[in-house]
């Protein structure tokens, strides 16, 4: 039998603590009954001498400290798992959402996961075809990543990561991704959107989904994402499966995680941030990859709202430290209605220099992205400088510039939400956009692939004259 | 004898346990009956406060804590190289074949494989006197590399009995006797991780350490036994910077610390590596490498022990008088877990919450690097141990405490800036705020090394980026039109510089590496087009005959010629020639 305290002595913000305890361990799973009847959970943040120090998931909103019983449970937080979590949904904390949702569990794991032994991991190199050309052209994706969205309010990240789960496939493989999609603290509507696409495309019976919405606890949000990536290695490295995590919106977790400290009256970090934010998004997101002698993977598309469109802010910043890259959603490039609206120099895939080239994209994929990189950043420093002189200051060069900018948003950044390119697709736009300079300028090409595609398009171009 | 403690108190990865008295400061103790490894850091009364080197969860009050009796050691000796250590030296190889794909908690294994056998070569033989540092013996450890066996610092005596032949590291080499009786030694050395270990004296750093990097070679370089550090923000290129000096750099041994930041880096490296071939020896460079991995993902508080893990291999191996390069990405992460471990402690907070001590403690860190004059009665043994450290600001601000501290102590500073990096300009090392202080040491071995007007054309071709920058402003507010034709020239020979020079692609199979003679070579040719630009202007020719030449092409494709055609750069000069002396005859020919 489990002993029951009624010895609260202190409660405040999201935290209690607990007096006269004995065998109580860090990180310890804790249940607290309400004098009302309504049981709670909680874990333990810290112990000293006879006190322990619980944060309440559910929050301690109506805790009343005399009549209240708290029992220790002898174990972190788990999630009980079977094949069967594919198609059902769960709350934050991992429980089923209703009764539908119950499952008979075949295991179950610690939510906080283990650290993967680096020397066990497989490194990412399968190209990922989202079909969306500014992250098959220049941001390439490959299989087992963790590649963001950092997005602002309002923006259409939700759109964008939809699409992605829509349209992703590994050329020449038959493999369909298993979908976890996880809502940390976003609206209602935010989060039907998703599971309606999911519904319309029928990938909701390959999907698991984990549910905290705005108006559930907020402290629960600590425990959301890892109760979903616990989901996913289990489908990844038992069950070999290709899992694709969605986890919206980072954002709110920090957010909690933040409440958490201030509570426990922390030393702050840069903008009242816990200063092992770092290391604490580090936990969810290294979550992610390839193992050898495994045939699953999982790969983490986490979205975040930068507050007020800040990249330095320290949630992006942080997360751009961990992840392996990041796209950058642009407000203005909305406004202009590109869809999706991909900030592309800032965005960054990390691993797609091993994921792309012949075998796996084509030969010419490396050099092309680089040139249509250095090409789009000078034509938007020409475009910048004709807002200041006008155009008429430009050289015959700095106008080829403009216009090639002009048309690279129009048409490369810029597609339909529904609108999915081949690679192939995406590769030959890129040359077409880029035949308008003289050969001279694509210093970024090797010779030979110049030989191979530039003539072509310059033919092309001759012929429609 | 040091008592059993008791645990009085968790808090993520710092534990205070009672009874402690006995323990010294920076003993190790395992924590609990999981024996998770720990580091007393702190002593009131007979209270003692623990950071635990492995997850603490499932840990309470009243359990016990066990003494080791001893400070954080590394096991040195071979079988060292090739390995892929944790922070605290478990070997992560063996981890994975013992315990599979997640590292549980309170496992051991031993860093050095105590069952193989090495071939053994004395290198003295009975009656010689030796003293500490003398070479005993060596056994080939690699193709690359032959690991001495040294006489541990503070033995000395007389050379009583010599082994040879197949033995294992724990087997007797060598029995020395001396004034206290005979000593034993076999082919392990222990060494305490916070204390640096000894050497003769330390020189001035004059020999350049080249590492194939195009700005770094030719505009801020090192030097062997030097310092240097490169802060960016994230995605800035400090990884693939770190990752190249690791693959090309001309040092002998290699040590990259991948402290609190990603997985996947670690393979990357361990995948890549074996695959790669040293430049000089054609051997793979896996041959010369060691790493240490304490991912983001890992404890914080061996993240910290990391650091000093590694630098003392590098050290033991520049006391056989190798030039070693440690690489450490990020110093940021290892500061930050001194921050969280000292907010644990309720340690007055400093700039940012860290503690007041980071400043000495990077200091001292980067102090152990240097040229020395090795232990041992032989002259002239000398070794050099260079750090690169990359430090991670946050939102990429230079006034970062870590940063700033850091600045303090090093002496070469590459700055990386996320503007560069959005252009695909890489590497993105700031040409206008970046320096090396090793530029006036290394002066002379350069000089004979590379060629007499090296620091020359490095001056030319910076003054001519900085003029590019003024000129820049100009031209953002009145235009490209109202500049001069020498100004012109200088725009356009400054882009050179940048895209054919400075750029460098570390993706590309023969960009990824230029070897000094062709970077020299390349510099020596832009300069050479900019001479003739300027003479055949004031000779009338027309600039914009002189922006459109053909021979800038060739130019921009020199990067790209392998090692063994290197003199083909030079023939470029023949063609400018050629094209300015057409160019500037052209308008005579009209009049
Ligand atoms: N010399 C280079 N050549 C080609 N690409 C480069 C080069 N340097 C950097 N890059 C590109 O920039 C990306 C980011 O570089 P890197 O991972 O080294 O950044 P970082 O500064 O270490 O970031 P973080 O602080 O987040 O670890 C690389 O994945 C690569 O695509
Ligand atoms: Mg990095």
């Amino acid at each position: 039998m489990l002993k029951e305290y009624k010895s609260i002595v202190n409660v405040s913000g999201p935290l209690m603590l607990v007096e006269g305890v004995e065998g109580v361990k860090y990180e310890e799973l804790v249940e607290i009954r309400l004098e009302v009847g309504s049981v709670r959970s909680g874990r333990v943040l810290e112990v000293e001498g006879d006190q322990a120090l619980v944060q309440v998931f559910e929050g301690t909103s109506g805790i009343d400290p005399r009549n209240t019983r708290v029992r220790f449970l002898g174990r972190g937080a788990r999630m009980y798992l079977s094949e069967d979590i594919l198609g059902k949904v769960f709350t934050g904390l991992g429980r089923p959402m209703t009764e539908n949702d119950r499952i008979i569990a075949e295991k179950s794991l610690d939510i906080n996961g283990s650290p993967i032994n680096p020397f066990a991991r497989d490194y990412p190199d399968e190209f990922i075809q989202t079909g969306i050309s500014s992250i098959d052209g220049l941001n390439t994706l490959v299989r087992g990543q963790k590649l963001p969205i950092f997005s602002g309010s309002g923006l259409p990240h939700n759109k964008m990561a939809a699409q992605i789960a829509r349209q992703s496939t590994v050329l020449g493989k038959k493999e369909e991704f298993a979908v976890v999609f996880v809502a940390i603290g976003i609206t209602f509507e935010e989060s039907q959107y998703f599971i309606n696409d999911l519904r319309a495309t029928g990938a909701i019976n390959r999907s698991v989904i984990i549910l905290n919405l705005a108006d559930d606890p907020a402290i629960e949000r600590i425990a959301t994402p890892r109760v979903g990536l616990t989901c996913a290695e289990y489908l990844a490295f038992e069950k070999d499966m290709h899992v694709l995590v969605i986890l919206t919106d980072m954002t709110n977790y920090c957010e909690a995680l933040k409440e958490v400290s201030a509570a426990r009256k922390e030393i702050p970090g840069r903008r009242g941030y816990p200063g092992y934010l770092y290391t604490d998004l580090a936990t969810i997101y290294e979550r992610a990859g390839r193992i050898k002698n495994k045939k699953g993977s999982i790969t983490q598309i986490p979205i975040l709202t930068m507050p007020e469109d800040d990249k330095t802010h320290p949630i992006p910043d942080l997360t751009g430290y961990i992840t392996e890259g990041q796209i950058i959603l642009s407000r203005s490039l909305h406004k202009k209605k590109l869809s999706p609206p991909v900030d592309v120099l800032p965005s960054l895939s990390r691993l797609k220099d091993k994921g792309i080239g012949e075998g796996k994209t084509r030969e010419d994929h490396a050099d092309t992205f680089n040139q249509l990189y250095a090409s789009y950043a000078r034509g938007k420093e020409v475009q910048e400088l004709a807002v200041i002189l006008g155009e008429a200051a430009l050289t015959e060069m700095d106008k080829v510039y403009f216009k090639f900018a002009e048309e690279f948003e129009n048409r490369y950044i810029s597609q339909g939400e529904y609108e999915n390119r081949t690679i192939e697709e995406t590769l030959d736009l890129g040359w077409e956009l880029l035949s308008v300079f003289p050969r001279g300028e694509l210093k970024r090409i090797r010779d030979e692939y110049l030989d191979k595609y530039l003539e072509k398009y310059m033919e092309k171009e001759e012929g429609q004259k | 004898m040091a008592k059993i403690g008791k645990i009085i108190k968790v808090s993520g990865p710092l534990v205070v346990a009672e009874n402690m008295s006995g323990s010294r400061m920076f003993d190790i103790v395992y924590v609990s009956d999981m024996r998770l490894m720990g580091e007393i850091i702190e002593f009131r009364g007979d209270k003692a406060s623990i950071q635990v080197y492995e997850e603490t969860s499932g840990i309470g009050v009243g359990e016990p804590v066990y003494p080791a009796g001893r400070p954080l050691n590394v096991e040195l000796g071979p079988g060292i190289i090739e390995s892929i250590y944790d922070g605290i030296q478990r070997p992560l190889d063996d981890i994975y074949n013992s315990s599979g794909n997640y590292i549980s908690r309170g496992v051991t294994a031993d860093p050095l494989d105590r069952s193989k056998k090495w071939e053994f070569k004395p290198l003295v033989k009975k009656g010689d006197s030796a003293a500490e540092g003398d070479y005993l013996g060596y056994v080939q450890e690699t193709p690359l590399i032959k690991h001495y066996i040294m006489v541990p610092p503070g033995v000395k005596g007389k050379v009583k009995d010599i082994g040879e032949g197949l033995l294992a590291i724990e087997d007797t080499v060598a029995v020395l006797s001396g004034g206290e009786g005979d000593v034993d030694i076999n082919m392990i050395q222990r060494w305490p991780v916070r204390r640096p270990r000894p050497y003769k004296n330390k020189k001035m750093p004059d020999i350049p350490l080249f590492t194939g990097q195009r700005v770094i070679d030719m505009f801020f370089p090192l030097a062997k036994g030097g310092t240097a550090c490169v802060p960016g923000p994230f995605g800035s290129g400090k990884t693939v910077i770190q990752h190249q000096l690791a693959k090309w750099v001309d040092a002998e041994v290699i040590v990259y610390i991948g402290c609190g930041e990603r997985g996947n880096e670690m393979t990357d490296v361990l995948m890549e590596f074996p695959g790669l071939v040293d430049p000089k020896s054609g051997e793979p460079l896996m041959k010369r490498t060691i790493l240490i991995a304490n991912t983001s993902n890992m404890p914080v508080a061996a993240r910290e022990a990391s650091v000093y893990t590694g630098i003392t291999i590098a050290e033991y191996f520049r006391d056989m008088g190798y030039s070693v390069a440690l690489m450490a990405d990020s110093t940021s992460r290892w500061a930050e877990a001194m921050r969280e471990i000292s907010g644990r402690l309720e340690e007055m907070p400093g700039e940012e919450g860290y503690p007041a001590y980071l400043g000495a403690r990077l200091a001292s860190f980067y102090e152990r690097a240097g040229m020395v004059e090795c232990l041992g009665s032989a002259d002239g043994r000398t070794g050099a141990l260079s750090v690169i450290g990359a430090v991670s600001p946050p939102g990429g601000d230079l006034s970062d405490p870590v940063v700033q501290a850091t600045l303090r102590v090093v002496k070469v500073f590459w700055s990386l800036e996320a503007n560069l990096a959005y252009r695909r300009h890489f590497p993105a090392i700031s040409w206008l705020n970046s320096y090396s202080l090793y530029n006036d040491s290394i002066k002379e071995n350069v000089k004979k090394e590379v060629a007499e007007d090296y620091f020359d054309l490095q001056s030319d071709a910076m003054s001519m980026l900085e003029e590019e920058s003024e000129l820049e402003e100009i031209v953002r507010l009145v235009g490209l039109e109202a500049l001069s034709g020498p100004d012109r020239i200088i725009l356009l020979v400054s882009r050179m510089i940048r895209e054919d020079f400075l750029h460098q692609n570390a993706f590309h199979d023969i960009d990824t590496y230029s070897s000094i003679e062709k970077q020299y070579r390349m510099i020596d040719v832009i300069l050479y087009f900019y001479r003739q630009a300027s003479d055949s202007l004031r000779m009338g020719a027309e600039i914009a005959d002189v922006e459109s030449m053909k021979v800038r092409d060739r130019i921009a494709r020199m990067k790209y010629i392998p090692k063994e055609e290197i003199d083909r750069i030079d023939k470029i000069k023949n063609d400018i020639k050629a094209e300015f002396t057409e160019l500037v005859e052209k308008p005579h020919l009209e009049e």
